[in-house]
């Protein structure tokens, strides 16, 4: 039961873990703060995949329920996280993650 | 749909390489773009076609167009926009138009074994997903609402830039 019409189960979450470990990479790689996002929504979207290859591999409908709350986050999350990088860009003239270290107190 | 659901993933895997590894924002965004669509197939191809339409409608169409309205105003290749007419070369599209292509092939395959065997495999329709969003999730859906409110409200807050943030640098341009 671990095949999913031919495709198997494993080799699609082995693909959200190798799409998180990417988004990871780049999110630590990466200094521009819109890459980070990027590099984020990658990482949302692998949770999501696996999300609906659990949902496939069990029969159940939750996984897309699932799949909605996270859109419904990441929408928030991108909402906030882009109008930040604006305002560091009107203040700053940058969106260089590493020159907004002002606030070391 | 074995085949279908393997090159969605591989594509998807080699956009997210070339997300991380993009030198310009607006090339990064579009395999960004490239990347959801080829996810959108993915959940497809497992049964998931109301997960595949919303990550198309909502991921690719809506979220996506705040990131390129974000990379428009910021305009942050202006050092290397020089460079960018260099790159500008008919050989650039290739790669893109070779992953987009897949992509078409892919969804045209898929559609036409759909018409002539149907998916040998259990569909979970929107009709149940509905059900259960709005059965056994009712108090997510509201935390989902309040999350939005949320957001709407910060970024309402935030994106507008004050006059105490503005003036100071306008006047010293005058002076």
């Amino acid at each position: 039961m671990s095949e999913i019409a031919g495709v198997s189960a494993g080799g699609v979450l082995s693909v959200a873990a190798a799409l998180f470990i990417i988004g990871m990479v780049g999110i630590m790689v990466r200094r521009d703060l819109l890459y980070v996002l990027m590099s984020l929504e990658i990482m949302i979207n692998a949770a999501a995949l696996a999300f609906v290859v659990a949902a496939a591999r069990w029969r159940q409908p939750d996984g897309q329920v699932m799949v909605i709350f996270i859109l419904v986050a990441a929408a928030a999350e991108v909402g906030v996280g882009l109008s930040l990088v604006l305002r560091l860009y009107h203040r700053f003239a940058t969106v260089d993650g590493d020159r907004i270290s002002s606030l070391k107190g | 749909m074995t085949a279908v659901c393997y090159a969605g993933c591989a594509v998807a895997l080699v956009c997210a390489l070339l997300v991380v590894t993009a030198r310009n924002a607006m090339h990064a965004l579009l395999y960004l773009i490239l990347m959801l669509l080829a996810l959108a197939l993915v959940f497809f191809t497992l049964g998931a076609p109301f997960a595949a339409v919303l990550q198309v409608v909502i991921y690719a169409g809506a979220i996506m167009v705040l990131f390129v309205f974000v990379v428009m105003m910021l305009n942050v290749a202006e050092p290397g926009q020089r460079r960018e007419r260099l790159w500008l070369t008919s050989a650039v599209g290739i790669i893109p138009l070779g992953l987009a292509a897949t992509l078409l092939a892919l969804t045209i395959f898929a559609l036409s074994s759909l018409w002539s065997e149907g998916l040998a495999m259990s569909v979970v329709g929107p009709k149940e997903v509905g059900v259960s969003l709005y059965r056994d999730y009712v108090l997510g859906i509201e935390i989902a609402s309040l999350l939005l409110l949320a957001g709407l409200i910060a970024a309402f807050h935030l994106a507008p830039v004050p006059r105490s943030e503005v003036e100071p640098a306008e006047e010293s341009d005058h002076e």
